[in-house]
């Protein structure tokens, strides 16, 4: 009998790391992206640095900074660590997205007397939509992914904290090949429906080129 | 009426130029700038409508100051009552030739205008089409619908017409024309077309190497020249 709690918990962790990232990274790439401040060469790196650091360094980090917060070991622990973890899969398609734009849109916008608001919801979001699903997807995937973060942050706590990509690795460590490979075939086939999903849309978004 | 004043080093392919360039527009007058590529025509009207800074310099429009960094006053793009056309036309792409003109409505405002212009322009049957789908001559023509519907103050046209044929070309001139004197919006025009400019213009600025190389009413900068002649395009 297969425990389908791991799994549930890798998709809402998934899911409430994704939206969250959704609300925090579009204001952030809009000002990455069109902001003239020199030093915003610093904060790309720094977004950027979960893609290159080992997951452990990273846990190890956030374990020292949240661990005065009792939020180690805790679901809302995994989303804070899984946000920092995930943030370049959302950040950088956006920012590509809206580099990617001619600047006359922005522009024209701005000459009908419209806000960078309004310009940004009804103008550039909806010119950028291949970026939006590829930073959805790649956040919710990677977010299912993680495994080295959790394990430092979570404590694989059952329920609480043990996703799915621990519960395999739990169920390796007691020779319960049956069930890790239960779990690992549903991630597995998750992940490439998903990814495949996105590309097939990216293909049919890029077929009659609207910017062209 | 428009008072400018800018100074501004414009890079171009011929390397750094410094631009110093200071006129008047009386209001409801039309000035065109002529001159060749990279004299600084564009960036003039980009100055105009705050997308592009400068390093000294002084603009008001009626009255109204837009730009005075002695006085730290630096009007933003939004706040100014101006209507662009762009070379590239910079329509949006997601929205039909409908939606892109009703964005440019300010809310509340009569739309009555805006059908006028679809109608005069020819757009009617453009209606629901997205820009990718249309021709260069029906884009130009939807982007100077866009930038009249709202009444602007200023209008900036960068080559407004230069994708159109003859014919359809005449007539938007006619159309300009009234609308501009009906609304006596005051507008500054690029355009390399000569027979246009003496159409047009009340006064033209030639522009070389970023400073006015002459000032004057058309008929005094391009003597001979009737309006009904056809001259060959300067580029």
């Amino acid at each position: 009998m297969t425990d389908w709690q791991p799994l549930w918990l890798s998709f809402r962790l998934a899911f409430i790391t994704t939206v969250l990232l959704l609300v925090i990274s579009v204001p952030l790439a809009y000002w990455l992206a069109y902001s003239r401040w020199r030093g915003k060469a610093v904060i790309e790196a720094l977004i950027s640095l979960p893609m290159v650091l080992p997951p452990t360094v990273l846990g190890f980090y956030l374990l020292i900074a949240l661990s005065p917060s009792h939020l180690v070991f805790t679901f809302t622990g995994l989303v804070i660590a899984s946000l920092f973890y995930s943030l370049p899969f959302m950040v950088n398609p956006l920012l590509s997205g809206f580099k990617s734009l001619p600047p006359a849109l922005r522009e024209a916008s701005y000459t009908l007397g419209k806000s960078g608001w309004t310009t940004l919801i009804k103008v550039l979001l909806p010119n950028i939509r291949p970026s939006l699903l590829t930073g959805i997807v790649l956040s919710f995937a990677h977010t299912i992914g993680e495994f080295g973060v959790v394990l430092m942050i979570g404590g694989n706590i059952p329920g609480q904290t043990r996703v799915a990509s621990l519960a395999i690795y739990d169920e390796m460590q007691s020779m319960n090949y049956a069930a890790a490979g239960r779990y690992a075939l549903v991630l597995f086939a998750l992940s490439f429906s998903i990814l495949l999903t996105v590309h097939l849309v990216n293909h049919h978004f890029s077929k009659p080129d609207p910017l062209s | 009426m428009i008072q400018f004043q800018a100074n501004k080093t414009l890079l171009t392919s011929a390397g750094r130029q410094q631009m110093e360039v200071a006129f008047e527009v009386e209001k409801g007058q039309l000035l065109t700038l002529y001159g060749p590529s990279g004299a600084g025509k564009t960036t003039i009207l980009r100055i105009l409508s705050g997308l592009t800074s400068v390093s000294s310099g002084y603009i008001a429009v009626d009255g109204e100051v837009w730009y005075d960094p002695r006085k730290k006053i630096n009007v933003p793009t939004q706040h100014r009552s101006i209507g662009f056309v762009f070379q590239d036309f910079g329509l949006f792409p997601h929205w039909s030739v409908y939606d892109n003109l009703r964005y440019a409505l300010p809310k509340g405002e009569d739309p009555r205008l805006m059908h006028e212009l679809i109608e005069l322009m020819e757009l009617g049957s453009l209606r629901d089409a997205r820009p990718a789908f249309l021709s260069g001559g029906q884009q130009q023509r939807v982007a100077l619908a866009r930038a009249i519907v709202r009444k602007p103050r200023l209008l900036l046209l960068d080559e407004p017409l230069s994708a159109l044929d003859d014919d359809m070309r005449h007539r938007l001139q006619d159309y300009l024309e009234r609308i501009r004197k009906h609304y006596e919006l005051t507008t500054v025009l690029v355009s390399h077309h000569l027979p246009e400019i003496l159409r047009l213009a009340d006064e033209v600025i030639w522009l070389d190497k970023g400073r006015i190389r002459q000032q004057g009413p058309p008929e005094k900068i391009f003597p001979g020249q009737s309006n009904r002649q056809s001259a060959p395009e300067k580029t």
